[in-house]
């Protein structure tokens, strides 16, 4: 499928699943879905890095909070409509993932993912001891009931982040028939010939934090609306991080389905989890299931399934 | 704001003695990430679970938490060997260790939190020894027993280490292990083999390092994120795998982050480990002692 029709296909396929979603007379549906969307978009973004270049990204969790405490210092100031926050916060995010590429990605993968843990911690310091968007106290953001058209202010969030995903996953398709993917993969296959072969290597991971910081700055733009309260243990929560780092490698890291299937999975099991039995478990199940697929199915559920069409065939 | 001679001085005595302990949690990764090229991040959870081991024999027989984490070592020891063989068998054997085994050490860090989450809920648990109310005092400077015996007990742990791996054949292989696995191999001795003991040693490490964590402040099962940070901060900037090195920038950080909390708030002190580990990752990544 060449690009532009892939995109085509992609809206159609959201604007269908929207449409869908409104016949569903429940509204716990839509606040459920925002969750599960939102990781579509998060595990799609850390795979951008991770997945196609190799380099893991632990500090998801500060891009993410960083998009939504953009929103909130914006929101003391002025009204802004949610798209515009979307951008100002995948901006914001972007530039830090940028800055902290340059900083570290000369080195050896583990100390990349060390210090991105590492500027984890020191944002949620910041936010902690920065009094205008409400310190360790948090902040409260009073949110318009209705929006027009669509009704329930839900639904509109709902949207912008089926949007989102949709963005999302465009991008890592991109990427993945380009240029630019192929850059990537030979960084994620053997640096060094990589670099001997002429790919500019620190300048392509540079491209890779960058739009990967920027997708997990505009995920957590419209949080504080979603959630009303927003305080820096939630934001910086370590359960966004382990999630986005475990649904690509359950879903499969080598091209854009197997994010989107991980986060299908994951946060459709959390959510019925959540409902069903208790929250503490999920992350228990997260942890049981990202180390049990690395250990048993390491290419994750794509590669299950690629391994199970083989041996079909073989047998014809 | 003014400077007290007092406080500062206090502060530097308090720091001190925070980084015998902080040596202490970092000895264990100094070992799997200096010397073995294993990224450990879970071994903040297993000073948790040492931390809740000494917690769990002290409340229910009084013994002393130190001791409980002395007669523990073998069951840490044989945990860190169980989880290295897992580890080799599935990522090292098939070079795939970079990415996946980060991965799997990840979701090891969960399990453990969660389980203890699950099992003891989240109130803070603490631990009784004679040691823990008294304090001496010189002057102006304050030595409180809680402080000054892990210290004490973590540097016998340094030294008794270092001996062990300059003396011994086994802590010699260990130091060859990164270097060379190849002339090791040379030199009859298989290298999977004593990566195992070397991480089962690291892993035994955290026994005592988690019963100075409960008798220096109480423990929930999260405190152990906190500590990620701070000993890859010592570990890296001590320069990977060197003990001096390592006991010096722990005792520098804990200088730095007793001082931070003095004059600035408590609130500071975590961004101090995080902020020296980017600062050295940037300008420094050899450590201050690295080769």
């Amino acid at each position: 499928m060449r690009a532009p029709t892939f995109w085509l296909v992609a809206s159609l396929v959201g604007a269908a699943f929207f449409g869908l979603s409104l016949l569903v007379p429940n509204q716990y549906y839509f606040q459920a879905g925002y969750v599960v969307l939102q990781y579509i978009v998060l595990a799609t973004a850390w795979n951008i890095l991770g997945g196609y270049t190799g380099y893991v990204n632990f500090g998801v969790a500060a891009f993410f909070a960083l998009g939504a405490y953009s929103s909130v210092a914006l929101y003391k100031l002025a009204p802004l409509p949610i798209p515009v926050l979307v951008l100002i916060g995948g901006a914001v995010s972007g530039v830090v993932g940028l800055g902290m590429g340059y900083l570290t990605l000369r080195l050896r993968g583990a100390f990349f993912s060390i210090a991105t843990l590492a500027m984890a911690v020191v944002m949620q310091t910041l936010i902690t001891n920065w009094d205008y968007v409400g310190g360790s106290r948090g902040a409260y953001i009073l949110r318009p009931a209705q929006v027009p058209i669509l009704g329930n202010y839900i639904v509109y969030l709902f949207l912008v982040m089926l949007i989102l995903s949709v963005i999302a996953i465009g991008v890592a398709r991109s990427i993945e028939r380009s240029r630019l993917g192929f850059g990537f993969a030979s960084i994620r296959d053997d640096e060094q010939a990589a670099e001997a072969a002429g790919v500019p290597t620190l300048r392509l991971k540079l491209v890779a934090t960058t739009l990967s910081g920027a997708l997990m700055g505009m995920a957590g733009a419209p949080l504080p609306y979603y959630v009303t309260y927003l305080d820096p243990s939630s934001g910086f929560s370590l359960s966004y991080a382990v999630n986005s780092i475990a649904m690509p490698l359950i879903g499969g890291m080598t091209n854009w389905i197997g994010p989107l299937v991980g986060a299908l999975f994951l946060g459709t099991i959390q959510q019925l989890a959540t409902v069903t039995i208790s929250s503490a478990l999920n992350l228990l199940i997260v942890g049981l299931l990202l180390v049990g697929f690395v250990v048993v199915a390491p290419n994750g559920i794509v590669g299950l399934v690629e391994r199970l069409i083989a041996a079909a065939r073989n047998r014809r | 704001m003014e400077v007290s001679l007092d406080l500062l001085l206090g502060a530097i005595v308090a720091g001190i003695l925070l980084g015998g302990f902080y040596a202490a949690v970092s000895v264990g990764i100094s070992i799997s990430f200096g010397m073995l090229d294993i990224v450990n991040i879970a071994h903040p959870a297993f000073i948790i679970l040492g931390a809740y081991a000494a917690y769990i024999v002290n409340s229910s027989f009084g013994l002393d938490p130190i001791l409980t984490a002395i007669l523990m070592l073998p069951v840490f020891y044989l945990l860190g060997a169980g989880v290295y063989q897992v580890y080799y068998a599935v990522f090292e054997r098939r070079g795939d260790e970079a990415l996946r085994g980060l991965a799997f050490f990840f979701g090891l860090l969960f399990i453990i939190e969660v389980s203890l989450v699950l099992v003891f809920g989240v109130d803070y648990r603490f631990v009784e020894a004679p040691y823990i109310g008294p304090t001496l005092r010189y002057g102006a400077v304050d030595l409180p027993l809680r402080m000054l015996v892990p210290f004490a007990v973590s540097m016998v742990l340094v030294i008794l280490l270092q001996l062990f791996l300059s003396r011994t054949f086994t802590g010699r292989a260990i130091m060859a292990v990164s270097q060379d696995r190849l002339a090791l191999q040379l030199m009859s001795a298989n290298p999977a083999k004593i990566k195992r003991v070397a991480f089962g040693i690291s892993i035994a490490t955290a026994s005592l390092a988690g019963a100075f964590l409960i008798i220096i402040q109480p423990v929930e099962p999260s405190v152990g994120r906190d500590y990620i940070g701070r000993v890859f901060a010592i570990t890296v900037l001590g320069g990977l795998g060197s003990f001096p090195g390592m006991v010096t920038a722990a005792i520098l950080l804990g200088i730095v982050e007793s001082i931070t909390a003095t004059f600035y708030g408590p609130s500071w002190s975590p961004a101090v480990a995080f902020g020296v580990l980017l600062l050295t990752l940037a300008f420094r990544p050899s450590g201050i002692m690295g080769r």
